[in-house]
């Protein structure tokens, strides 16, 4: 299969929204697009696994392309399970996202365009087997956010739209030292022989903790986390169901497959102190998020603690914890679009996030509360849905290292989830439960579009809690080899 | 005719550079400015055509390059001019001062 | 061995029934959706009774508890070669007692609620949720891997919650609901950890497994994990005490035990069936599943008695000051299961696991009677629209099946003879006597106090001076058919030869009356129910409550001894501003603070830059001539 479709396939959207000056077209362009990526992902998963049980490899589709070659650069994409259900995700929180964002009247066009755009560019991320190309999407994923937050956004739009872009070129730039550095010491771009030659371990000290902050920037990584709440507490709903579903998930996988996949005896020594931040990312995003009263921001910096669990796992470093974080980094995805959708929902009805504003709301918009309602049991880890999964591989991963600190980090991370469940019922508790606050007896519950959104989004993480095996088959080997090739490595010497 | 020692002729062509520099710093009239621009390329020409006369006889670089200077102010006139008579539209004024925001 | 699909009838008839109600609650008529989930649980029941009595009569008990039989397996989440969690079904004589007492109580409760919840707008999504929780339940009991009980610990969890919260515009019911879910979410954080405590030293999760190796001291990983030790524990001490803290949430142990009393806001049938029957005994049923690891260390177990101890008589204490029906219940129901947790406690060190029965046995027997004494409670609400009972009186006129009812749970709460509570509570007497003389003490005096409260309640319900109510509406016979088979099941249940189907070691008690024992605790019954006739019995005497309040226990007692001020101070004076604002504060002034530092500081660099860009055409020019003049000296006299 040509993984040049799922470039292309955004791209001709894009360009058919641009070239539509009707909004009534630019919409269904944009729903007709994202729906035919998600054909197209799901498609290419059938044929990936049909190509993995004939042939197990390390990556599959693999294309190449010459791009600067005074340079050694080359474009060049293909997939393994991993990044497959990252796809997944970017096409499920795509679609989610137009159909949330059905009756956007301000700009539709350059709204959509902007939208479809930005899954352009995971998509590139995810596949690029070329850390350059890597690199270039990265950059191309950036830039939409910040239109889509400065003129779309509520709030102090221009400064969170400011704060965001500048804060994640930041991480850019310092990806970008890493990478440079490594092209001076390989003299390629090229994953796969990178993943073979020996980095010294003065580089790797050296270079790592570039690479790994710069990913962590987009990864909410304490303290490089402040972008988050204002960032997505002013974007749109789509925009902010993209940036914490997908966006954020361009940090932690950059931070697995370029910075601990490449330096791994830098990753083992710099492991005590990603734990150490994440650990705290967990447990005081959690306490934090106790003092929102905003929904967004309550969600906003519940993401933090939750795309800890992601640096946790990756900071473990075994199997079972990479295995975790993939499994989060895809179910924080899908819960946290799912709960921005649903904030979105009630915002657009009753244009307050406030909690103590709002209450009662189950009583005339059942569906929408109840949808808020999944989306916070989900955020608290209930069985069954796809949190509990993530979160329990991630804590038994970390449980298996013996360091005493590491234990008491990995019990802090698990306090995190009373915290959690503290915030979520207290939030659920006054805005959907209780009274009918006054103000809000004639709203109306939600419509088809988004209905078909939250049920896009419900079915994944329903999917995905209650048979985890199929992800598992999906990414399991993956994670596998990707701890097994690092750690051959560390024996090797 | 006694020749002019190339030393005067230098400190003219300084004199009148200078003076068209002051003139440049001083004037806020635009066509003023333009004026002095005008000088001191007068006395860079003064200069090259002198050098040549005196140093390099035989050589013709120097002609040439001041004749290049000559052309090349002509045209910088015309634009200046055009622009002047095109901010004095938009301003009624040929001030300077008045015309500052480039840099926005 | 039972039929797999026999089992999972049970199992997932209750899951259909949630999965249909849930999703067309709107669209169906509300009377089918009752019936039909009534329908689903009867069938349920039906199977699990015939299961239960395949295998204890038919094919006799193939083994003692904790002798397990996987019969359905399937790995579900795989963490490494050795840790996985299996959703397994595994058999064995305290599954299919657990499943019984389950389903049974669960289709009464449905049963009662047909009528009970008339009405209701939200009729539908209540059997929906009843469902669930049916379903969840019986997959913990079910559950043959440890994950797997957390798992369905988490939903039971989840399923009480939206069941306290059901009259969801109700702000105390909300409360109640969040509270329940935290505490318990709490003490699930000891049980997550316990697990991977237990799981990292046993290096498996399957429970038959870590039985095996954790419960076997010539077993190399037994002697690891109790030689690393940790603030004096060991590893295994740990782990196990931290399971033991998720049991003692969820079963409302001292002193995580203040959410039950408030959970007591939701619908009087569910907590007949969550707040009574099943739930609150799942801590007990945890310990019982793990006994064979619990046994082999005494510290343990001697904390699991005195927690338990001291539940039971602290928890009779509160109930005897309580003027609300439900809530007098709840501390009843805290003392029952305290009488559970002392007596899985001391079996170690009484004669042959006595207490093990016991304990199993009076959480077999309590099921029955205290799932009627709810719903009976339940009825008196029906009628008197309020809990308190100073507004009930001589109902006993009103409701005659109820009172007859009620009076025979009573009695059997109080451990008359010859009603199930007897027997039970005899045993844990029993194991108590011989294990260890201060337990059986306390046990004895709070088997006193639990008769007169019990009688008290009785005594003011339905004796007493008549209330002025106008029956409107009598039960309708819906509800007295649950009433009717429960009060059934009280007088019989008894008599069933329970020692010799569910013991630990594969030894069987037979249950003899031995009336020189028995005089003690019926005499100490006898007497709490007299003071009780004497104090509340007669309308005239109804003030005499309030005359004690003046006494400083009474009222400490009545506060419920502070504990839930206590928590409150806690969370609001100590964890809110003293963690969670200064967090919430350092994150916006002095994290983001120092992005703003770095973010303030390039601002000011290009302030400085910015003022030359001044768009004055003889500024430029100056820095021009300037920079030449400076090149021009650089290059002529500093340039070497």
């Amino acid at each position: 299969m040509n993984l040049l479709q799922f470039l292309a396939v955004p791209l001709v959207t894009c360009l058919l929204i641009a070239g539509t000056p009707r909004a009534v077209y630019n919409r269904m362009f944009a729903l007709v697009g994202t729906a035919v990526q998600l054909f197209l992902v799901i498609y290419l998963i059938r044929q990936f696994i049909a190509a993995r049980i004939q042939q197990p490899a390390e990556v599959y589709f693999l294309q190449q392309f010459e791009w600067f070659p005074t340079w050694g650069i080359q474009f060049q994409i293909g997939v393994d399970g991993i990044s497959l259900s990252m796809m997944l995700l970017t096409a499920l929180v795509v679609l989610a996202g137009v159909l949330v964002s059905w009756n956007q009247e301000k700009m539709s066009r350059e709204f959509f365009f902007l939208l479809v755009f930005l899954s352009l560019g995971a998509y590139g991320f995810f596949m690029s087997r070329d850390i350059f190309t890597l690199f270039f999407f990265l950059e191309l994923a950036v830039l939409p956010k910040f239109l889509l937050i400065g003129i779309w956004g509520s709030g102090r739009k221009e400064y969170s739209a400011m704060k965001l872009a500048l804060m994640l070129m930041a991480g850019s730039a310092l990806v970008f030292i890493g990478l440079a550095a490594i092209y001076q010491q390989a003299h390629s771009f090229d994953l796969a022989i990178l993943s073979r030659h020996a980095f010294p371990v003065s580089f790797q000290y050296l270079f790592f903790p570039f690479l790994f902050l710069g990913f962590g920037f987009f990864a909410a990584l304490f303290p490089f986390h402040t972008w988050v709440p204002d960032g997505h507490a002013s974007a749109p709903t789509a925009a902010s169901m993209f940036l914490a579903g997908v966006s954020m998930k361009l940090g932690g996988y950059g931070c697995l497959r370029v910075a601990s996949f490449l330096m791994p005896e830098a990753a083992q020594y710099y492991g005590p102190a990603i734990i150490a931040l994440s650990a705290i990312a967990i447990f005081y995003g959690a306490f934090v998020t106790l003092m929102q009263t905003d929904l967004k921001y309550m969600n906003a910096y519940s993401s933090v603690s939750h795309c800890g669990f992601v640096m946790l796992g990756i900071g473990i470093f075994n199997v079972t914890s990479v295995n975790g974080a993939v499994l989060q980094m895809i179910s924080h995805g899908l819960m946290t679009a799912l709960f921005f959708a649903a904030i979105g929902m009630i915002y657009e009805r009753t244009h307050t996030r406030q909690v103590n504003e709002l209450g009662g709301l189950l009583k005339n918009m059942p569906i929408i509360s109840t949808v808020f309602i999944l989306a916070g049991l989900c955020s608290l880890g209930l069985p069954g849905m796809s949190g509990f999964v993530a979160e329990m591989t991630v804590f038994t991963g970390a449980w298996q290292n013996t360091s005493g600190w590491i234990r008491l980090a990995t019990i802090l991370s698990c306090a995190s989830i009373v915290v959690t469940a503290v915030y979520i019922l207290r939030a659920a508790g006054k805005a959907v439960m209780g009274p009918l606050a006054a103000g809000w007896q004639n709203l109306k519950d939600a419509a088809w579009q988004e209905q078909l959104a939250a049920g896009l989004l419900l079915v994944g993480i329903f999917v995905m809690g209650l048979a985890p095996f199929l992800l598992q088959y999906l990414t399991g080997n993956e994670a596998d080899g990707l701890v097994r090739s690092a750690s051959s490595q560390l024996i090797n010497k | 005719m006694q020749h002019v020692p190339l030393l005067h002729i230098l400190i003219v062509s300084t004199a009148l550079f200078f003076i068209g520099m002051y003139g440049m710093f001083t004037r806020r009239n635009l066509i003023t400015i333009l004026m002095s621009l005008e000088l001191m390329l007068n006395s860079v020409n003064i200069n090259l055509a002198a050098f040549q006369r005196y140093l390099y006889p035989q050589q013709t670089d120097g002609i040439f390059l001041s004749l290049f200077i000559i052309i090349i102010a002509a045209a910088e006139a015309a634009i200046a001019i055009a622009i002047i008579i095109h901010l004095y539209r938009t301003y009624h004024s040929v001030d300077v001062e008045d015309a500052s925001e480039l840099k926005y | 061995m039972p039929n797999l699909y026999t089992i999972l009838t049970i199992l997932l008839f209750p899951l259909v029934s949630f999965l249909l109600l849930g999703l067309t609650s709107r669209r169906i008529p509300k009377n089918l959706a009752g019936l039909f989930a009534t329908a689903m649980m009867l069938i349920s029941t039906g199977a699990s009774l015939m299961v239960a009595f395949n295998y204890f009569t038919l094919a006799p008990a193939t083994g003692h508890a904790g002798n397990f039989e996987t019969i359905f397996r399937f790995p579900w989440l795989v963490f490494n070669e050795k840790l996985s969690i299996d959703v397994c079904i595994v058999i064995d004589p305290l599954t299919i007692m657990m499943l019984v007492v389950v389903t049974f109580v669960s289709a009464m409760v449905h049963i009662f609620s047909l009528s009970y919840m008339k009405g209701e707008e939200r009729f539908t999504t209540y059997f929906a949720f009843l469902g669930l929780f049916t379903f969840s339940m019986l997959g913990l009991v079910l559950a043959g891997n440890l994950f797997q009980i957390y798992i369905c610990w988490e939903l039971v969890g989840v399923s009480s919650f939206l069941l306290i919260g059901y009259y969801f515009t109700k702000p105390s019911a909300i409360a109640a609901a969040k509270k329940a879910f935290i505490v318990t979410r709490f003490a699930d954080l000891g049980f997550l950890i316990g697990i991977l405590v237990l799981s990292y030293y046993g290096e498996s999760l399957d429970i038959a497994t870590l039985l095996q190796r954790l419960g076997n001291s010539s077993d190399g990983r037994f002697q690891s994990a109790s030689a690393a030790s940790f603030l004096g524990l060991s590893a295994l001490a740990w782990g196990l005490l931290l399971v033991f803290v998720g049991g003692a949430g969820k079963s409302a142990m001292f002193p995580l035990h203040i959410w039950l009393p408030d959970a007591m806001e939701g619908p009087t049938p569910v907590s007949a069936l969550i707040h009574a029957a099943t739930m609150v005994v799942a801590g007990v049923f945890l310990v019982a599943r793990l006994f064979g690891m619990f046994i082999l260390l005494p510290d343990v177990m001697s904390v699991i008695t005195f927690i338990g101890l001291f539940s039971a008589s602290f928890a009779a204490v509160i109930a005897c000051t309580q003027t609300d029906i439900k809530r007098i219940l709840a501390y009843s129901t805290m003392s029952q299961i305290g009488y559970m947790m002392f007596s899985l406690g001391i079996s170690n060190s009484g004669d042959h696991y006595l207490g093990y029965t016991a304990s199993l046995f009076h959480l077999f027997t309590h099921a029955f009677f205290k799932s009627l004494l709810f719903l009976g409670a339940g009825a008196v609400i029906h009628l008197v629209h309020s809990n308190e009972v100073e507004k009930m009186g001589g109902l006993r006129k009103h409701l005659p099946l109820v009172h007859l009812s009620f009076l025979i749970a009573c009695l059997a709460i109080a451990g008359v003879f010859p009603l199930a509570g007897f027997y039970s509570k005899e045993e844990i007497l029993l194991a108590a006597f011989s294990a260890n003389r201060f337990v059986f003490g306390v046990a004895l005096l709070t088997a006193g106090l639990t008769a007169f409260y019990m009688f008290r309640l009785y005594f003011l319900i339905f004796w007493g001076k008549p209330a002025d109510i106008t029956p409107h509406h009598h039960g309708s016979w819906l509800m007295s058919i649950p009433l009717l088979l429960l009060t059934g099941c009280t007088i019989v249940v008894g008599w069933l030869p329970f020692g010799s189907h569910i013991s630990w070691g594969g030894i069987t008690h037979h249950s003899t009356i031995n009336w020189l024992f028995s005089a003690a605790p019926l005499g100490i019954s006898a007497f709490g129910i007299a003071i009780a006739y004497i104090k509340y019995a007669r309308p005239s005497d109804r003030t005499s409550s309030s005359d004690s309040a003046q006494n400083w226990l009474y009222r400490a007692a009545f506060k419920k001894f502070y504990i839930d001020e206590l928590y409150l101070w806690i969370t609001h004076s100590i964890l809110t501003p003293l963690v969670a604002r200064p967090f919430a504060w350092f994150d916006r002034n002095i994290v983001d603070g120092l992005i703003h530092v770095v973010a303030d500081g390039v601002a000011s660099c290009y302030y400085l830059f910015r003022k030359m860009q001044s768009g004055k055409l003889q500024d430029y020019l100056l820095y021009f001539m300037g920079g030449i003049a400076a090149w021009m000296i650089f290059f002529f006299y500093l340039w070497k």
